[in-house]
């Protein structure tokens, strides 16, 4: 049993924060986010010279074959700078594609950094169900039509290709039935409306009418969607999960430093029990959070599916709820900074808040958990 | 990064597995898994099979009787163990005046009191809190005098866990009233038989007993009783609660309570289905089992920087482990509903069959729930343990 980092993961990680603390500053984020595009071409071209557009894509296709775990540092170090830039979505995409096979010229370009991906998944009733799918796919021809409405998709407007998922056939309760689309987001039906989020990011409403499809454009097998969906989710969130823990640790230095430098009454704040003895229940749900996100990034990848299922459905509740925790007493100990535009750690705060409640929340989570073998008891007592 | 067992670990736990299922007796078993009363021949018979085995002190150094096992061979012999529902090694021996003994302890005192510690010849316990000092433990008020060879030690020690069944209790005593109360406390070996000792118990809110007071009038003790120097007692005290503390989680344990907790709410029913089939109590009981899982990583990632010791990191495990002990007991209690409310020492005690009927398994729960609250209290309270990691830790 081992902890720690091999020297290239240290690596990969010491060069992105090196990046972050000189060019990615809080004012050159903020200028960002409030850009036309809501992200940064040259921040981009960075982020693919650094290596990081390569690291978790197929060596076939020009990658480096990067685990979850080579990737838990890499989101770290994301969440703690707040990088906006569409580079999940990106490679929430390309795992799809390396899933199911296939489309490796894409990969390749994804791997150089010259292609970007989105996910459009969810939809208006959806909720956190990814298979409660009302766009269609009918057979047409030697390709497919596709028709629907996907909501909340994560950086579609800045991407060249979007995931999509629909419904070949069956109800939106069902898992069979559903199929993967690879689709230019210039094709002819697809309209995109990009919107700012709350955190800082960028998302776009997507409309598909009558989007007529080559058969070389499904991802995998016609109506079995869902193995890659469940397990590119998987991976997704253990994603998430680190780029939360990575946010939560700078949420938590600059609240400790706070406690250190702010003066009330003659001492420092930090002085104050109640005020100790919040900051040591955010240690602490940071810490669970920390061990959970690693043992999520462990099995992200694992062939054994309700092993993977049940770790990652545990990690992202537990991570969920440290987010919420610490994000919050994070503002509350900052006083009335806490709630303004100019303090990081309010949108450290945001971004936390708002992973919580992207693929899958922690009731959804802690549900999924249960669902899974391994939950009831194998013996009576 | 490998969370997973080297091979040499794997066939490590597969011995340890053999041993249990070979060496622990059945009824000793049975009265763990089912939350009965252990008598002091339990935890004695079970320490010398232990013993007979070589294991009983894992932690020691191999020339005082250790097995050399490193830390995470340690953690997977403490998890066995508890997955096997032993019952403990009690930690007054061996983990708490054993380790002072081998720093600070001269070699007459190491070569006399550490095989039978290891043995379990002697019964230890914790003379420490008193009513006046508890979280501030340094105001203690229990002097020891000199006299010639002896100290003449007056006072009162409390909540000393089953002192009743000691052989000899090791205290902390004010040698020097006149100096910073941390610097004068010496650390005291005492025989339970000494004329001047009276242990008294006191019934816990479930009616056992398992802690005393213990009264000290005039109570000779022989100066070669005192370990290491005079007035340096607070500092032993300390070295003590950096050693060995990362099973204070009690994680192996807890897992073996979250598997009876299901399979106790599988018996029950709610509505004509298990209670485990209820989405509102499996989601109580998920949420519990993932916060362990993230307790039992914490452990390990803790064990896994050996050498440097688990030092402050321990007051998070102490505190996260104890609040979900409770909270096993808690959703127990809930499980059984108003099963819970007969109470039957006798039964508990296993000297009559249960007398209020029902589920044989439920009987014990609400005073195993009761007798829990202790967790977060014991070993320096959860606040205590804060105000270490808001110091050690934080820095504030």
């Amino acid at each position: 049993m081992d902890f720690h980092f091999n020297q290239e993961q240290q690596q990969f990680a010491d060069a992105l924060r090196r990046w972050v603390d000189k060019d990615y500053r809080f004012e050159t984020r903020q200028k960002i986010i409030h850009s036309a595009t809501g992200t940064s071409d040259a921040a981009w071209a960075t982020l693919a010279e650094l290596g990081m557009t390569a690291l978790p894509l197929p060596a076939g296709a020009g990658g480096f074959d990067g685990t979850a775990v080579d990737m838990l540092l890499v989101m770290q170090e994301l969440g703690r700078g707040l990088v906006v830039e569409p580079y999940f979505a990106t490679v929430l995409g390309a795992r799809f594609l390396t899933l199911a096979g296939g489309h490796d010229a894409v990969l390749e370009q994804v791997a150089s950094g010259s292609l970007k991906l989105a996910c459009a998944l969810g939809e208006r009733q959806s909720r956190h169900d990814m298979h409660a799918i009302a766009t269609t796919a009918t057979a047409s021809g030697d390709g497919f039509v596709l028709d629907g409405e996907k909501t909340v998709v994560i950086h579609g407007a800045q991407a060249d290709f979007l995931i999509v998922s629909a419904r070949s056939s069956g109800s939106q309760a069902e898992t069979d039935g559903i199929s993967l689309f690879l689709v230019p987001v210039d094709a002819p039906g697809v309209s995109v409306r990009d919107y700012r989020t709350i955190d800082g990011q960028r998302a776009a409403s997507v409309t598909l009418v009558q989007v007529v499809l080559g058969h070389d454009a499904l991802i995998g097998q016609k109506g079995q969607g869902w193995p890659v969906l469940d397990a590119a989710l998987d991976y997704g969130a253990a994603l998430l999960c680190a780029e939360a823990v990575g946010a939560m640790d700078a949420i938590f230095a600059a609240t400790l430093e706070y406690l250190k430098t702010r003066q009330q009454f003659g001492a420092p704040i930090g002085k104050f029990q109640a005020l100790q003895h919040r900051m040591a229940d955010m240690f602490i749900h940071l810490e669970q959070a920390r061990s959970m996100a690693m043992l999520a990034a462990a099995k992200a990848d694992s062939d054994d599916v309700a092993e993977r299922r049940r770790t990652v459905s545990a990690a992202k509740a537990r991570v969920g709820l440290a987010a919420t925790f610490v994000g919050q007493q994070a503002v509350q100990l900052h006083g009335g900074m806490g709630v303004t535009d100019e303090l990081p750690a309010a949108h450290h705060f945001k971004r936390l808040s708002m992973i919580a409640l992207t693929l899958g929340d922690v009731e959804h989570h802690i549900e999924r958990f249960i669902a899974q073998p391994g939950f009831l008891p194998t013996e009576t007592a | 990064m490998d969370l997973h067992y080297t091979a040499e670990e794997t066939a490590f736990r597969d011995t340890v597995r053999t041993f249990l299922d070979t060496h622990l007796p059945a009824d000793l078993q049975r009265k763990v898994r089912q939350h009965l009363r252990l008598a002091k021949d339990d935890y004695v018979r079970w320490h010398k099979i232990v013993a007979q085995q070589g294991w009983a002190a894992p932690a020691w150094p191999v020339e005082h009787g250790g097995t050399g096992w490193t830390a995470v061979q340690r953690h997977i012999w403490e998890d066995e163990c508890a997955r096997a529902a032993t019952p403990p090694i009690l930690p007054f021996g061996v983990n708490m005046v054993a380790p002072v003994i081998m720093a600070f302890a001269n070699a007459e005192q190491k070569a006399y009191y550490l095989p039978r510690i290891l043995n379990c010849d002697d019964w230890w316990c914790q003379g420490y809190s008193e009513p006046g000092a508890g979280s501030d433990l340094a105001s203690l008020k229990t002097t020891a005098e000199r006299d010639g060879d002896h100290y003449i030690v007056n006072g009162q020690k409390t909540w000393t866990t089953l002192g009743q069944h000691a052989d000899m209790i090791f205290c902390l005593v004010r040698t020097d009233s006149t100096v910073r109360k941390q610097e004068g406390i010496s650390f005291l070996l005492i025989d339970m038989k000494t004329p001047g000792i009276t242990v008294r118990p006191i019934i816990m809110l479930d009616e056992e007993h398992e802690v005393n007071e213990v009264f000290f009038d005039n109570v000779r003790v022989p100066v070669s009783n005192l370990v290491g120097q005079e007035n340096k007692g607070w500092t032993y005290a300390k070295y003590l609660l950096g050693h060995e503390r990362t099973g204070i989680a009690a994680v192996g344990r807890s897992k073996r309570e979250l598997t009876f907790l299901k399979q106790l709410a599988m018996r029950q029913t709610k509505r004509g289905a298990p209670l485990l089939h209820d989405p509102a109590f499996a989601a109580k009981v998920a949420t519990l089992e993932i916060e362990l899982m993230a307790l039992e990583m914490t452990v390990l990632r803790v064990i896994s920087d050996e050498g440097k010791g688990p030092g402050p990191q321990a007051s998070m495990l102490k505190v996260r482990g104890s609040e979900l002990q409770q909270q096993l007991t808690e959703l127990m209690v809930e499980a059984i509903g108003p099963q819970a409310l007969p109470f039957d020492p006798a039964f508990l005690d296993g000297s009559a069959p249960h007398s209020g009927g029902g589920d044989d398994l439920a009987a014990p729960l609400a005073a195993y729930y009761f007798n829990y609250r202790k967790t977060s209290i014991y070993g320096g309270s959860n606040e205590i343990q804060k105000n270490i990691i808001t110091q050690m830790i934080l820095g504030l």
